[in-house]
């Protein structure tokens, strides 16, 4: 178990980066704490994957250096870094029996074989393979052969950190739920360091204390599910984040109010003065309060999705969507109000501090 | 629905009945029409049942040229298989070298037979041939056209250069069909490079390999040109393997008998090796 530091590190896959666009992670400068959950989300091609590969040594960074515990091992290979990783699809050895599989990271660093049993047979227990340990690792179907895989990230207990490189996508439904809480009983039982990387919300916000949300080689935001929702810190987490996601819509500020056409919005707190760029106001769904009072809108269309009902609607010509309850009634001449708690106001897509 | 029946369709696949009869059932008919009968010119034949077969099973040139045709496929599939193998690892995955190693190694496929015979029997005289001349040079005594030994060498050196790059280009497309993230996997799991070839190379390669060993033991069975034109069967018949043998037998000494009765062997003697090596192969993968 290790603490690992991302100092500065950049990458570009071209051998002669010159602008950030030829770089796939911009700037990471960030530490995972040491037994912590950590899941990396983002969309494809963000960079998150990349981030993976040079946290276990696949890849070496062009720039910055990565830290286990303090010491440095930015040139040290995967193996001298003793890391665990998971890939997307499973990746096993057809040609021997699951048990085997099992056992080869272990033989392969000369562990007694008194050792390798008790381990293997305790990940089998773990990953629920027991019943086939003895079978070949061909022909089983494709969550089993992803167990392996697992069960070879799992195996030994003495790595710095294991790393899962979105190891469920392969997997159905209902095992997903399965495996992403074995996997979270797992990290509670042996207090692995583990870092997921997904592009997929729910996977993140249920298996991660902490999620690292990336967008184009750069984290933009980190933080716990909550705040992740209440305050995301980039337009990009507001519509990520949650489904619906974020309204946002161009505003001009002042003072404490926002102007959107022919609307005034009252702000929660006036944003700092002096803040130039794109103005946007952020609001999710879930704040936007559909009545007989606020702010005209038509709507267009409601999508009943079971537990509430999605409102989408016109604003002032920009489209805007609304949560309401399950048995709430829509009016016949429908209105909003923003609740100003969720209100964020982003300039340049970064999101501004409010004064009270 | 009733199925609509059309026996005028089947005048749709006569095109192909003829071209298949002519280019093999009728020779094919021919050869064992020969194989059985007896004939003095003049168009005479007589029923001889199977004497011609009996006589080729009990003829001891037949059992020397079948040893040599033997000996020669076994040396080629040991030499070209495993050679092939590591000529493919030891290419490059990507980056523009691919493209010239691919077209290197597609070279030697590309020249006629008779060319390569024609090619290797030049390059390896020994008074003015580069290979022949540098061997000598060496003090090793070297004459492909009169030492069984130096004949046997030149035959199976060539083979090796005309069909090794087959087996390196067919192991080369099961390598680069593996995806990076076993080799990753292997890494991270701290695999040496002999255990990275052990369980992920080579369980990857077995099926094109298959192949490659099918297609080089029924080539090499049947060769025919380029010894012919290197060393015509000699010194004496040291380097005569079953065609080269059976030309002799049908056209140098006109038995044709004998000749017909040899063919129909040698070519079920291919297929069943041929069977019998697909068979175990691919038995060996349903197992597993």
């Amino acid at each position: 178990m290790a603490r690992i530091d991302c100092n500065h590190i950049r990458h570009a896959y071209g051998p002669h980066p010159k602008s950030d666009k030829d770089y796939a992670l911009k700037e990471v400068h960030h530490a995972f704490e040491d037994g912590g959950a950590y899941a990396l989300l983002g969309p494809s091609g963000c960079g998150k994957t990349t981030l993976l590969n040079i946290i276990s040594g696949l890849l070496y960074p062009s720039h910055g250096e990565l830290l286990f515990d303090g010491k440095d091992v930015t040139n040290l290979s995967t193996q001298e870094r003793n890391i665990a990783q998971v890939f997307q699809f499973p990746v096993i050895y057809d040609t021997m029996t699951v048990y085997d599989n099992l056992a080869f990271p272990l033989r392969n660093r000369g562990v007694p074989e008194p050792d390798v049993d008790r381990k293997v047979r305790e990940t089998l227990e773990m990953t629920g393979l027991a019943d086939m340990a003895k079978r070949k690792a061909r022909g089983l179907t494709a969550d089993q052969k992803q167990k392996i895989s697992l069960g070879r990230g799992l195996v030994r207990s003495d790595v710095n950190a294991i790393l899962f490189d979105e190891p469920l996508t392969v997997i159905d439904p209902h095992m997903k739920w399965v495996l992403r809480s074995q996997l979270k009983q797992l990290h509670r039982r042996f207090g692995f360091t583990m870092v997921y990387v997904t592009h997929d919300q729910t996977e993140a916000l249920t298996f991660a204390e902490n999620v690292v949300v990336m967008y184009e080689g750069e984290i933009v935001q980190i933080g716990s599910p909550a705040e992740l929702f209440e305050r995301p810190k980039h337009t990009f987490v507001g519509y990520f984040i949650g489904s619906p996601g974020m309204n946002v819509m161009p505003v001009a500020v002042e003072g404490r109010s926002a102007r959107l056409g022919s609307q005034t919005i009252e702000l929660p707190g006036a944003p700092k003065a002096g803040i130039t760029g794109a103005i946007e106001l952020g609001i999710r769904p879930e704040y936007v309060r559909l009545g007989a009072s606020g702010m005209p809108v038509s709507i267009r269309k409601v999508e009943d999705i079971g537990r509430h009902k999605v409102v989408r609607a016109s604003f002032e010509g920009r489209d805007i969507a609304a949560i309401v309850g399950e048995d709430e009634d829509i009016p016949a001449d429908p209105k909003i109000a923003f609740d100003p708690a969720g209100i964020n106001i982003y300039a340049d897509s970064w999101r501004v501090e409010m004064g009270g | 629905m009733d199925k609509t029946w059309n026996n005028k369709a089947w005048f749709m696949v006569l095109p192909v009945l003829v071209l298949v009869a002519f280019n093999a059932i009728i020779p094919l008919m021919t050869v064992v029409n020969y194989s059985v009968q007896e004939t003095f010119g003049n168009n005479l034949f007589f029923f001889e049942g199977v004497k011609w077969f009996q006589e080729v099973l009990n003829s001891p040139r037949f059992h020397a040229s079948l040893l040599r045709q033997f000996a020669f496929t076994g040396l080629i599939l040991l030499i070209e298989v495993p050679l092939g193998v590591a000529v493919a690892l030891a290419m490059p995955r990507s980056g523009p070298w691919v493209a010239v190693c691919l077209v290197l190694m597609s070279l030697p496929l590309l020249i006629p037979w008779n060319v390569v015979g024609a090619m290797w029997n030049i390059f390896a005289l020994p008074d003015i041939g580069l290979l022949g001349y540098v061997i000598n040079a060496m003090g090793i005594s070297y004459n492909f056209t009169s030492q069984p030994l130096s004949a046997w060498f030149t035959v199976v050196l060539m083979d090796v250069w005309h069909w090794t790059s087959l087996v390196v280009l067919l192991a080369y497309a099961g390598l680069v069909s593996i995806p990076d993230a076993y080799y990753q996997a292997a890494k991270i799991d701290g695999a040496s490079r002999w255990s990275v070839f052990r369980f992920i190379q080579l369980p990857k390669m077995k099926r094109v390999l298959t192949i490659a060993m099918l297609l080089r033991f029924m080539d090499s069975f049947m060769v025919y040109t380029e010894p012919f034109v290197l060393t015509g069967g000699g010194p004496g018949n040291a380097t005569t393997f079953l065609s080269i043998d059976l030309v002799k037998a049908a056209l140098g000494e006109f038995n044709l008998g004998i000749a017909a009765a040899m063919s129909i062997i040698y070519f079920l003697m291919t297929l069943l090796v041929s069977w019998l090596f697909y068979t175990l192969m691919t038995q060996s993968e349903a197992e597993g």
